[in-house]
């Protein structure tokens, strides 16, 4: 089988081996959770239940009034106790709906189980809306939305994401390996939503496991296609993915829809098969917890909103004095200031670094060795965009296609004098948003 | 011989040929300069700082000779220099009173030593930047960053940062332009009138008891000063106080009273 890639990217150590084995466990079910009100990409939803309501699991606490937006659910049954902005794992405060649990799990009561091939794509992007169902690969875009493309924007192919190129994270692989069944059907419940007959699905070389059991699934049936990719970062973006598996280029400034593709996570397509099939909307997922600060590193598959220091209780508690707590991936996660923050719907995984292994990197002079630039995946000149941005002169670098980056930090990975690429690239993009709202 | 002559007559030649197309071209291309705005431009403080609206003392200049603007726009100005541009561009009504000089303050006092922080950083020396990371280390969401960004945009020199890491303003070079003001993320920055010495050096607008968690020199709301003020210029507004300018005697009985000592004064 030929194996596929996209220019650019690197081969970054993967580090999986530690997690690669480890079975999906389910989590205890925590005291409290946090459950905040914006998980999602879009505008924040809105609470529907007051303080001391009684919840159940299931239960709709966040109405999504945008068309951007994503419904929220109680994850445990119990009390709601606050709704107050409390730290998230994506910024510094956001308004959020805390539960105290009474214990017992009690569930919502859902519907029967339905033929999925009755419905009409209308009523299964309902029900996805209803589920609260976003992008569980990182970035937390409201399925719904990704699955109402714009009139004329014809859908010829969709692609399921198992590629999983983030070092570390070993959730989707698990999924794939123990899921197979209802990862499948749940892609096919997402292509029927926008009425599409190819489907796609891409793993890297490093997961044959997968590969194989997914191959084994697939065998005689043509509406899916299983492509091998190069083990490298980042394969699983989505740009890097159509690149790599139908040779298309997404437009600058432009979305997957744009060259008639879509693209979705193992793990969404999961969720989409509980919600459609099971009628349960998205209140767990499965993340990895894993870096050498965590004495048993472990596949969880834990309750949203469950706040971090209790999964990392749950793992043994931290091996040596932490240094650095991230949550995501090691290339786009975010490094936590608490551990109060609780795990959202976009949280893949926790990474946990001692503090022998956090370094302070001094940044030196540009040497103009052009490594970023031949590395980047999206064929941008990091250092160039990174100059600009140091200066302010925000025009210049939008015009070398700051708004394009991906932020997969490759750049910053592969420079030898430690320049802070990506970081100011995102803090470019921050201010020229800024500053196209204002006009 | 022949060749010492050969030379000179070439050379010579050469000289005279390129002297008379230098003359031509200087007759030809000349750049049109307007006296009146190369006069009003050297009478203009040469900052070049950008406060009017213009991108240059130049532009200023020019704008002045068409009547665009006036020459109290200029934040630096000196009376005597408004007199004379005032002079040269014959706005005879229109001498106006200099506006009053403001200063840029710092309204935070919380350094490394007097406020927590959440977490070490380690990234890119930029205030800008690090408040895209949860709001930077400082636990005081308002708190000054202190990585000094403010003092890398001063055009004048006039912003140093101290040991405690906090922007240090020199009254004598601050002309009051605000380019510090508009590149602070956190807002820390302020321009108030250069003859009011007395100012509130905390912009957390958190209650009292959170202050008191995060930092040594916060306003916690208390409303001493409100109660000392001879004047009532002092106001109590969301956990915060703020003085009015118009009432403010700087007789410095509230930074007497305030038990945190968040009041600064400067003598």
């Amino acid at each position: 089988m030929k194996i596929l890639t996209f220019p650019g990217g690197v081969h970054s150590p993967t580090s999986k081996e530690v997690t690669r084995d480890k079975k999906i466990e389910p989590a205890k079910i925590p005291e409290r959770v946090i459950i905040p009100l914006l998980q999602h990409t879009g505008a924040p939803c809105e609470a529907l239940v007051s303080k001391g309501d009684g919840v159940s699991v299931g239960q709709k606490i966040g109405e999504a009034k945008a068309f951007v937006s994503s419904s929220v659910h109680a994850t445990i049954s119990g009390e709601v106790t606050e709704i107050k902005p409390l730290p998230y794992p994506l910024g510094s405060e956001t308004a959020s709906v805390v539960i105290q649990s009474d214990g017992k799990d009690e569930w919502l009561e859902s519907g029967e189980s339905i033929d999925w091939k009755a419905l009409s794509p209308e009523e299964i992007r309902e029900i996805i809306r209803e589920a609260g169902i976003v992008g569980l690969g990182g970035a937390a875009f409201p399925t719904h939305v990704k699955l109402s493309p714009p009139k004329g924007k014809k859908i010829n192919a969709y692609i399921l994401n198992g590629a999983e190129c983030e070092p570390y994270l070993t959730c989707d692989y698990r999924l794939m390996v123990e899921k197979p069944k209802e990862i499948l059907e749940g892609f096919r419940i997402l292509m029927a939503a926008v009425g599409v007959k190819n489907g796609y699905i891409g793993i890297e070389d490093n997961k044959p496991e997968a590969i194989s059991i997914m191959e084994k699934e697939l065998k005689s049936q043509s509406d899916i296609q299983m492509e091998v990719l190069k083990t490298k970062y980042p394969q699983g973006g989505e740009k890097q993915l159509i690149k790599a598996i139908l040779r298309r280029e997404v437009p600058s400034g432009g979305l997957p829809f744009d060259v008639g593709v879509l693209v979705s996570n193992v793990g969404t397509a999961f969720s989409c098969w509980e919600a459609v099939v099971l009628g349960k909307p998205l209140v767990e997922r499965v993340i990895t917890v894993a870096g050498s600060g965590i004495k048993e590193p472990k596949n969880l598959r834990v309750r949203i909103g469950t706040p971090i220091s209790d999964i990392i209780k749950e793992c043994g508690g931290f091996n040596g004095q932490p240094g650095k707590i991230i949550i995501g991936g090691p290339m786009m996660g975010l490094a936590q200031w608490t551990s109060d923050v609780p795990v959202i719907k976009g949280t893949s995984g926790i990474l946990v670094f001692p503090q022998e292994e956090v370094l302070e990197e001094i940044s030196l002079p540009c040497i103009k060795c052009g490594n970023c630039v031949d590395s980047c995946p999206v064929n941008l000149m990091p250092t160039l965009i990174e100059s600009y941005a140091e200066k302010g002169r925000l025009k210049e670098a939008e015009s070398l296609g700051a708004l394009d980056c991906i932020e997969c930090g490759v750049c910053s990975y592969v420079c030898p004098s430690k320049r802070p690429l990506v970081q100011m690239i995102k803090y470019a993009k921050f201010e020229i948003a800024r500053n196209n709202k204002g006009k | 011989m022949n060749t010492i002559i050969l030379s000179l007559l070439t050379l010579g030649s050469l000289g005279l040929i390129f002297g008379l197309v230098l003359a031509y071209a200087s007759k030809k291309f000349a750049v049109q300069i307007y006296p009146r705005i190369e006069k009003v431009a050297g009478l203009l403080p040469g900052a070049n700082c950008g406060a009017c609206g213009f991108p240059n003392c130049q532009a200023a200049a020019a704008a002045l000779i068409e009547g665009k603007t006036e020459a109290d726009s200029c934040v630096l100005i000196e009376e005597e220099a408004l007199r004379d541009i005032t002079k040269i561009i014959g706005q005879k009504g229109r001498l106006r009173r200099l506006k009053e000089k403001k200063v840029a303050r710092l309204i935070c006092q919380g350094g490394k030593d007097q406020t927590e922080e959440k977490y070490i950083y380690q990234g890119v020396k930029d205030c800008r930047v690090a408040d895209l990371l949860f709001g930077g280390e400082k636990a005081c969401p308002y708190g000054c960053l202190g990585l000094g960004t403010c003092v890398q945009e001063c055009p004048f020199g006039a912003i140093t940062l101290d040991e405690n890491n906090l922007p240090v303003i020199d009254e004598d070079k601050c002309t009051g332009c605000g380019k510090c003001v508009q590149v602070c993320p956190k807002e820390v920055l302020t321009l108030i009138p250069k003859s009011k010495k007395v100012w509130v050096a905390c912009g957390s607008r958190a209650k009292g008891a959170q202050v008191k968690k995060v930092c040594q020199v916060g306003c916690i709301g208390c409303g001493l000063c409100v109660k000392a003020c001879k004047v009532s210029a002092i106001i109590l507004e969301n956990n915060l106080v703020r003085i009015d300018y118009q009432k403010c005697t700087n007789c410095g009985d509230c930074v007497e009273v305030c038990p945190t000592k968040a009041i600064a004064i400067c003598l």
